[in-house]
C-alpha cells in the first residue's frame, strides 16, 4: 500500500508544481482536459452501469448558459448561478428521466430519446438568440480578476478550480463505486426485472446517478464557460458534444475512474495534434480523422483503452502464474 | 439417406452430444426418443444446420452436408419443423407457407406446393388468411408442418411435435404424420411421447443424457423391459 | 376555419411525407437488424450533396441525378452495414449504437472538408400553387407524393416478394430463418440497402426544398428518432402515423410559435406521450 501511496505523493507534488514551469499554452491544454475530464467522469457515473445517455450535451450546455445568461442580465454572481444552472439540469434530467424510467424506456430507446433532449436545448439556446446570442455565442462580461465574478486570466487559479472539480468528480466516481447503492445498480444493470422483483427501487436508484450526473455535467459546464470566457451552443450543447461526451469516456475505459480522464487526455491531445498538423487549411479534415478513429475504437477496443490495459496486464499476470505452476 | 456418425456437439463449452451415431434409410421413418435435455433438439439442430458439430461426420445421399449453414442445408433437402413450431405470429398462415419456398429451386413450385399443403391440410386453406399466432395449437402445428414441406424435401425433421398439445390434438398430429409418411417422404422425428412415435416409425433410437442408449426397430423398442418401464409406464 | 390555419395544417400533411419515409427506413433496419443508425439522417446528407454535386456542379439533369443518387446511397448503405454494423452485430447494442454515432462525426466532418460549411442549393425554383387562398410549394406537394408512392411501393414489396416476406419474417423470429432456407446476412444486406434507398429518396425530395450543409442532419435526425420512439422502434406504421402527428405539431408549433421553438414544442409533447404510453404511443 505504500508504494500506491508514495505513488500518488509524488503525483499531487507534480501535479501542484506544474503551474511554475509549464507555459501557457500546456497550461491551457490541461485545464481542458481537467475540465472535460470531469464532465467525462460525471457521464460515465450513469453510463457505466449501461445507463447510457447520449444527451449530456443538454445538461452541460444548460449549466454553461444559466449562470452566464444571470450574470450579464442581473449580475448574480456565479456562486449562486452555477448552482441555479445545476438546479435546473437537474430538473431537466428528472423531467425527462422520471418518465423513462417509470416506463422502462431503456437501452436504445433511452438513447434516442437523450440525443433529441440535447438537440432541443441546443435549438431552445439558439431560438432565443436575442438573449442568448444563439449560434454566434455569447461572452460573459469581463471584469477581470475577481472572485466574486469568478473569473481569473492567469490560468493558475483555474488550473487550481479545475485540478479540485477533477479530484470532486474521481471522488464521488468512488463514493457511487463503494457505496451502499452500488450493488442494487449492478443488478438494475443486469436485469432490471429482476431488480425489481428482489425489492430494488429501480427508478429511485436509476434517478439517483441520473441527477448526479448531470448536475456534476452541469458544474463542468459552468466551469468550462467561465475559464473560456465564451459559450457557443455547438461547443457545450447539442449532439455534437453528447456524442463527444460518450466517446471519450468509452475510449478511456469506464471501468475504472480514471477512464474518462485518460478518454480525455487522448481526444484531446488528437484533436490538438490534428489541428497543429493541419492548422486551417483542411477545416473537418481534423474531425473525419477523428471520427474514423471513433469507429474504429468502437470495433477494436469496445473495453476502451484501461480496459485493453487491464486485459493485457491481467493475461500477462495469468501467464507468469502458469510458468511458475 | 441420412448418416449421422459419431458426433459430438453443444453449445459453447457445453458439451450436449456425445459421440452419436444413427441412420435414416430413405422411405422410413425414424424416431429418437429421450428425457428431457438428453439433447434431443440439439441433435436436429446440428442435422439442419442451426448448430455446428465438433466432431464426427453427417452425409446426406452419400455426401459430407457437415458445416453447412442451416440456409445451404434447406436447399440440400433437409426441412426442419421445429420445437413449439415457431410459426412468424404476425404473418399470414398464406405467408408462413410460402416463406417454407424461399429456396431459389423451390420458389418455382411455390403454387404447387402451396396447392399440395392445402390438400393434405384443407383446414389451411379455411385459414389462409389468418395471422399464424391466432391459430389454436393443432393448427399450428399443421402450419409449421406444411411450412417445411414447402420446400419439397426429401428429408422431413420434426422436433417434438406433440410438445404442448392436448391429447386429442396429438393424436391427430400424429395422423399427419402418418399422412405424409403415405407419400412416401423420410421423416425423423424427436419424441418425448414414445407411445404415439412407436406407433408411427419403423425403426428409433433412445438418446439419454447425449448418447445412444438402444436403437431398434419400433417392434423391438416397444417390447423391450427397459423402454416399457422408464418410457411407457408399463 | 382561419385560412392560415388550414394552410398550416395542409403544409403539415406534406412535411410528413418525407418524414414517414425516413421513419419507415429506420423501422425497417431496427426490425430486421436490431440496430438504430443514428447516422440516418447524414446519410441523406449524402444523397443530397451528390445530388447537388451531379446537378448543380457537373450539369447533369436533376432526374438522373436524383436515379444515381438514391442508388449511390443504397450501395452506402449496404457499404456501412458491411463496414461498420456486421463486425460488431454480436457486441452490447451501445457499441453498435456509437458506432453509427461516429459514423455520424465522420459523415457531417467529411462533408465540411468536401464542401465547407455554406449552405448549398440546386437552385431549382418550383411554383407555388394557389388553391382559394391557401399557397401550397408544389416542391412540397410533389415531395409529399412521391413519399408515399415511396411508401407503398416499399408496403407492395414487403407484402408480395419473398424477400420482402423473407425480410418480415426475420423482423419477427431471427434464429430460425435459416430453416426456410433463408441466408440471415443476405437479408441484413439487402435490408441496408432499402434503409439506404429510401434515404436517398427522402434526399432528393429534400434537395428539392431545402439548402444542404454538412449539419442538416441535425435539423431532422432527432425528429425521426422521436417519431420512431413514438410509433414504437420497428413498427413500420407506428412510425408511419408518427410521422404525421409529428409533422403537424412542428407545423402547428411553427405557426403559433417560431420554427426553433416549434421542435421544444414537439419534444414537450413527445415527453408528455411518454408519459401515457411508454414503447410507442401509435405502436399495436
Amino acid at each position: 500500500m505504500t508504494g500506491r501511496h508514495a505513488m500518488f505523493a509524488g503525483l499531487a507534488v507534480v501535479l501542484l508544481a506544474l503551474p511554475h514551469f509549464v507555459p501557457p499554452y500546456f497550461m491551457h491544454l490541461l485545464i481542458q482536459i481537467l475540465i472535460w475530464g470531469f464532465v467525462y467522469t460525471a457521464w460515465s457515473i450513469m453510463g457505466r452501469f449501461g445507463f447510457v445517455s447520449l444527451g449530456h450535451g443538454a445538461f452541460m450546455g444548460v449549466g454553461a448558459y444559466v449562470p452566464a445568461l444571470l450574470w450579464n442580465y442581473a449580475g448574480l454572481t456565479p456562486w449562486v448561478g452555477i448552482p441555479l444552472g445545476m438546479a435546473l439540469s437537474v430538473l431537466l434530467g428528472l423531467v425527462v428521466g422520471y418518465p423513462c424510467f417509470r416506463l422502462k424506456v431503456v437501452g436504445h430507446y433511452f438513447a434516442l430519446v437523450t440525443l433529441a433532449l440535447s438537440q432541443v436545448v441546443m435549438l431552445s439556446i439558439v431560438a432565443a438568440r436575442d438573449v442568448t446570442g444563439g449560434s454566434l455565442g455569447f461572452t460573459p462580461k469581463a471584469v477581470g480578476h475577481s472572485w466574486f465574478a469568478l473569473q481569473f486570466p492567469e490560468k493558475v487559479y483555474f488550473y487550481a478550480i479545475s485540478l479540485a472539480l477533477w479530484l470532486t468528480g474521481l471522488a464521488v466516481w468512488h463514493w457511487i463505486d463503494r457505496g451502499i447503492g452500488r450493488e442494487a445498480l449492478d443488478a438494475i444493470a443486469e436485469d432490471e426485472e429482476a431488480a425489481a422483483s428482489i425489492g430494488i427501487n429501480v427508478i429511485g436508484e436509476k434517478l439517483r446517478v441520473t441527477l448526479i450526473s448531470a448536475a456534476l455535467t452541469a458544474l463542468g459546464g459552468a466551469i468550462y464557460g467561465q475559464y473560456m470566457m465564451y459559450l457557443n451552443p455547438e461547443t457545450v450543447s447539442g449532439i455534437a458534444v453528447s456524442l463527444q461526451i460518450v466517446f471519450a469516456a468509452i475510449v478511456g475505459g469506464t471501468y475504472a475512474a480514471i477512464g474518462p480522464t485518460i478518454g480525455a487526455l487522448l481526444t484531446i491531445s488528437l484533436n490538438e495534434g490534428l489541428r497543429v498538423a493541419f492548422g486551417t487549411n483542411f477545416i473537418g479534415a481534423a474531425n473525419t480523422i477523428y471520427g474514423i478513429l471513433l469507429i474504429l475504437f468502437i470495433i477494436f477496443m469496445p473495453r476502451g483503452i484501461v480496459g485493453m490495459i487491464e486485459d493485457t496486464f491481467k493475461r500477462r499476470w495469468r501467464g507468469k502464474t502458469a510458468s511458475t505452476a | 439417406m441420412l448418416s449421422v456418425s459419431a458426433i459430438s456437439a453443444g453449445y459453447g463449452s457445453f458439451q450436449v452430444l456425445f459421440d452419436v451415431s444413427l441412420k435414416v434409410p430413405q422411405g422410413e421413418a425414424v424416431g429418437v426418443i429421450g428425457p428431457n435435455g438428453a439433447g434431443k433438439t440439439t441433435l436436429m439442430r446440428v442435422i439442419s444446420g442451426l448448430v455446428q458439430l465438433h466432431n464426427g461426420a453427417m452425409m446426406l445421399e452419400g455426401h459430407s452436408i457437415r458445416g453447412l449453414p442451416a440456409h445451404r442445408i434447406v436447399e440440400q433437402g433437409i426441412a426442419h419443423v421445429p420445437e413449439n413450431r415457431r410459426l412468424f405470429p404476425r404473418l399470414t398462415v398464406e405467408d408462413n407457407l410460402r416463406i417454407g419456398a424461399y429456396p431459389p429451386r423451390s420458389r418455382r413450385h411455390c403454387t404447387e406446393q402451396l396447392e399440395r399443403v392445402y390438400t393434405l391440410y384443407p383446414r389451411l386453406k379455411d385459414r389462409r388468411g389468418q395471422l399464424a399466432g391466432t391459430l389454436s395449437g393443432g393448427e399450428q402445428q399443421m402450419c409449421a408442418i406444411g411450412r417445411a414441406l414447402m420446400s419439397n424435401p426429401k428429408l422431413l425433421l420434426m422436433d417434438e411435435p406433440s410438445a404442448g398439445l392436448a391429447p386429442l390434438i396429438v393424436a391427430q398430429v400424429f395422423d399427419l404424420v402418418r399422412r405424409i409418411r403415405a407419400e412416401g417422404l423420410t421423416v425423423l422425428i424427436v419424441e418425448q411421447n414414445v407411445q404415439q412415435v412407436l406407433d408411427v416409425v419403423d425403426r428409433a433410437y433412445l438418446l439419454e443424457v447425449g448418447r445412444i442408449k438402444l436403437a431398434g426397430t419400433s417392434a423391438e423398442l416397444k417390447g423391450n423391459d427397459f423402454i416399457r418401464k422408464s418410457y411407457m409406464g408399463l | 376555419m382561419d385560412i392560415y390555419l388550414l394552410e398550416t395544417i395542409i403544409n403539415g400533411i406534406l412535411l410528413g411525407g418525407v418524414l414517414a419515409l425516413l421513419a419507415l427506413g429506420l423501422n425497417l433496419i431496427f426490425g430486421v437488424i436490431d440496430v438504430v443508425w443514428i447516422a440516418y439522417a447524414d446519410i441523406v446528407m449524402c444523397g443530397m450533396y451528390l445530388i447537388y454535386y451531379l446537378n448543380a456542379e457537373l450539369h447533369w439533369p436533376l432526374l438522373l441525378a436524383c436515379s444515381v443518387a438514391i442508388a449511390w446511397v443504397a450501395a452506402l448503405g449496404v457499404l456501412v452495414h458491411v463496414l461498420i454494423i456486421a463486425p460488431i452485430l454480436g457486441s452490447a447494442p451501445i457499441n453498435q449504437l456509437l458506432a453509427t454515432g461516429g459514423l455520424l462525426f465522420f459523415l457531417q466532418s467529411f462533408a465540411t472538408l468536401l464542401f465547407g460549411t455554406d449552405f448549398r442549393n440546386i437552385g431549382v425554383r418550383l411554383p407555388i400553387i394557389r388553391l382559394s387562398g391557401i399557397y401550397i410549394s408544389s416542391a412540397r406537394l410533389l415531395a409529399f407524393a412521391v413519399a408515399v408512392a415511396g411508401a407503398i411501393a416499399l408496403y407492395f414489396f414487403l407484402k408480395r416478394t419473398f424477400i420482402g416476406t423473407a425480410i418480415r419474417a426475420i423482423a419477427q423470429d431471427r434464429d430460425i430463418v435459416g430453416l426456410m432456407g433463408v441466408d440471415q446476412r443476405h437479408i441484413y444486406l439487402v435490408t441496408s440497402a432499402i434503409g439506404g434507398a429510401l434515404a436517398g429518396l427522402a434526399a432528393c425530395l429534400l434537395i428539392l426544398q431545402y439548402d444542404v450543409h454538412p449539419f442538416i442532419g441535425n435539423t431532422f435526425g432527432p425528429l425521426i428518432f422521436m417519431i420512431c420512439v413514438l410509433g414504437g422502434l420497428g413498427d413500420m406504421i407506428g412510425g408511419f402515423v408518427a410521422a404525421f402527428v409529428m409533422s403537424q405539431i412542428i407545423s402547428i408549433g411553427g405557426f403559433y410559435f417560431s420554427t426553433e421553438l416549434s421542435y421544444v414544442f414537439a419534444f414537450t409533447f413527445f415527453i408528455v406521450l411518454m408519459f401515457l404510453r411508454p414503447r410507442g404511443v401509435f405502436s399495436r
